[in-house]
């Protein structure tokens, strides 16, 4: 155990799978840098450095740096993955998605489906995602919506350095395709990580607090957000669970309809745009399953339906702020005791 | 000003329409030997095709995509292939698809809906059909870059039409291919609609062949209606891919005789004396009438191979018209490696909501 950033548990987690597992491989754009410079082999690691020094261990064939064809090698990457291999594809930004939608959407996520079961695709494709980090609209997007509404992709929301090795292990050994999901503010933020390699499950919720009057369920890196809250109302009287998602697919329903009838007041935090989101998907589960336990309405707090604005004081703005869900947990509580008096 | 590059694509027919050999022919492919399998291929998939087109017409199988008059690139393509080598293909190969050991009825259950025909009893690492315009393409240089990462002496061979050729997909496959060296061949099946669109407006590119080109290898025309040319540009190529000397680009100049599919009605944009000078072309005569002047070929043979086609196909139909349809559950069998607990509760909901019971 010892002390690692986001980004050393995500890099940690790749170096450890691909000593144990030769068919891992890692692919995408300036994920290596300063090929056929003298000197400066290794000289880049990814556009946030992710990936740095995994080239000298495990060489040029296995840590590929691709031409800007997104299409393409998000393409051989499913190609490799149904001919034996474990790729770990980067795809910089989610926000560039688009270009290879058809590989992921129609491809990745459907050969398996439409190929009677035969062809297997273990392909993870790790991105960047979220505002917060002065990228502008085109760099700072929180996409996981449109992957969890596509059966046969899995969709990965690490919140924690803990978390993101972990559930990292977990996607590369994964026989599914993956989508991985790396929140860019949270890179530099540490905490204890087991040494050893380790899996977090898929499909089960992790509760990081655990309290009476409110469940506040959430995602990615609004899970540091709602664990500050929750720590802060404590004091006044509330108690909170916050429950991190994990994966929004498969999505635990189950733990989320327990924390919602065992409070009776839910909260639900994303980063994301409001419509057709994980807000109001998980809003819904809750008012279909368990309403009758409802103490107050559910609220939602989540960006406005814009997009993530470029100028700092707007994007400021824009991302939820734990003032915002501080309020919005006082809101359900709050209606909770007008509805009793 | 100097010329720092050049390139020139060579175009191959050893037989013309009529059979005669138009240069000499490379011994080992000028015996009977080697043409009589693929022409007893090429008759396989003529008859399959006709009885998919029956079958279609009658409501007893789904929209298929005829391979009439394309037969000899197909089979020639899947006997110059070696067992594990990769066939990634379009939807047009079905000669190639069976010289591979993908069985009749596999593909009458592929184009009646049934994911099961995917399933091939045969050709273990073989890619099952892509509907999606060149988006193959993009996993065949995926699979070669798995074999060159093992160091197998194995190659992949990707199958598309013309249409495809003007995909971004394709374009950077094709670069993707060039830059990584690997050992995969592309075969463009140029039959000169893609649906609608003619080859006249579907390039200003003078040759297909070309593309190849921008990527950093060679691109080849050949004569898709003589089975000889294509061998024999499959043989050099694969050869190149095998030992190490990267991609090549096969364009099979070919014609489509039948509509796109049994979806389209091609009468309504082209015009039928175009139709019926290609089949002054149709690969089959020309194969036919060279094997005769071998003296390898005759009345009686074409008759038994007609008979035992005939029958081959008519098992599969039975087999294939025989298969019980997939229960409501198989809507999630293959959807993950193993069902995620959500899924389970619709999954029992469909078998509840379906059954007969």
């Amino acid at each position: 155990m010892s002390k690692k950033t986001y980004r050393q548990a995500i890099n940690e987690a790749l170096a450890q799978e691909m000593r144990r597992d030769p068919t891992v491989i890692f692919m995408g754009e300036d994920n290596v840098g300063g090929m056929g410079a003298p000197g400066e082999d290794d000289a880049w690691g990814g556009v946030l450095g992710v990936t740095k020094g995994l080239m000298p261990e495990f060489g040029r064939e296995r840590c590929l740096d691709t031409p800007i064809s997104e299409s393409a090698f998000i393409g051989a990457a499913v190609g490799a993955a149904a001919t034996g291999l474990r790729p770990v594809a980067e795809l910089m930004f989610v926000d560039f998605m688009g270009v290879c939608f058809d590989q992921i959407f129609n491809q990745a996520a459907k050969f398996r489906y439409m190929f009677g079961g035969k062809a297997v695709t273990p392909v993870v494709i790790r991105t960047m995602y979220g505002a917060g980090f002065r990228a502008a609209s085109q760099h700072s997007q929180c996409l996981y919506p449109l992957f969890t509404h596509i059966p046969g992709l899995k969709v990965v929301m690490p919140s924690s350095p803990y978390e993101a090795k972990g559930l990292l292990t977990q996607a590369i050994r994964d026989d599914d395709p993956v989508i991985f999901f790396e929140h860019k503010v949270l890179y530099d933020d540490e905490e204890e990580v087991p040494d050893d390699p380790y899996t977090l499950p898929f499909g089960e919720a992790n509760l990081t607090r655990e309290g009476d009057d409110v469940a506040i369920v959430t995602l990615g890196r609004m899970v540091k957000l709602s664990n500050e809250v929750a720590d802060k109302l404590e004091g006044d009287g509330i108690s909170c669970t916050v429950v991190d998602l994990r994966t929004t697919s498969p999505l635990d329903e189950d733990t989320i309809i327990e924390c919602a009838e065992e409070t009776g007041r839910v909260v639900v935090v994303d980063e994301a745009n409001p419509r057709c989101s994980m807000a109001t998907d998980i809003s819904a589960l809750i008012t279909q399953n368990a309403f009758g336990a409802l103490k107050s309405p559910i609220k939602m707090v989540t960006a406005p339906h814009t997009p993530p604005p470029f100028a700092p004081e707007l994007e400021d703005i824009y991302i939820p702020t734990p003032a915002k869900i501080e309020a919005a947990v006082r809101e359900v509580v709050a209606y909770s005791r007008e509805v009793v008096a | 000003m100097t010329r720092i590059a050049e390139f020139a694509v060579e175009y191959i027919q050893f037989l013309d329409p009529a059979g005669k050999p138009t240069q000499d022919i490379p011994p080992h492919l000028a015996e009977a030997e080697a043409i009589t399998p693929m022409y007893r291929l090429m008759a396989l998939t003529r008859t399959f095709d006709a009885k998919a087109i029956a079958l279609q017409r009658t409501g007893q199988l789904g929209t298929y995509a005829s391979s009439l008059g394309q037969e000899a690139i197909g089979a020639a393509v899947g006997l110059a292939m070696r067992q594990d080598d990769v066939l990634v293909p379009s939807y047009r190969e079905q000669a190639a698809q069976f010289a591979r050991g993908v069985t009749l009825e596999e593909l009458f259950l592929y184009w009646s809906g049934d994911e099961r025909g995917s399933r091939y009893s045969g050709p273990q690492f073989d890619f099952p059909i892509s509907i999606p315009i060149a988006t193959q393409s993009c996993h065949a240089v995926g699979a070669a870059a798995a074999i060159k990462l093992r160091g197998e002496p194995r190659v992949v061979v990707e199958g598309c039409g013309d249409g495809a050729t003007s995909k971004g997909d394709f374009y950077e496959s094709l670069n993707l291919a060039g830059v990584w060296h690997l050992p995969v061949v592309f075969v463009v099946s140029n039959n000169q609609w893609a649906i609608s669109v003619p080859r006249s407006r579907q390039s200003g590119a003078k040759t297909l062949a070309q593309k190849a080109f921008a990527g950093g290898f060679e691109g080849v025309q050949v004569d898709g209606n003589d089975p000889v040319a294509v061998r024999f540009a499959m043989d050099n190529a694969l050869e190149r891919a095998r030992s190490g000397g990267g991609p090549t680009l096969v364009e099979a100049v070919t014609y489509r005789l039948q509509d796109h599919t049994t979806a389209d009605d091609a009468s309504r944009y082209r015009d039928a004396e175009e139709v019926e000078t290609a089949k002054q072309s149709d690969p089959m005569i020309r194969t036919r009438r060279y094997l005769e002047s071998l003296q390898a070929w005759g009345d009686e043979d074409e008759a038994a191979l007609k008979e035992e086609c005939g029958r081959r196909v008519q098992e599969a139909v039975e087999a294939y018209l025989a298969t019980p349809p997939e229960p409501p559950e198989a809507m999630f069998d293959s959807l993950y490696a193993e069902l995620p607990g959500a899924l389970t509760g619709q999954r029992a909901e469909a078998i509840k909501e379906n059954s007969d019971g």
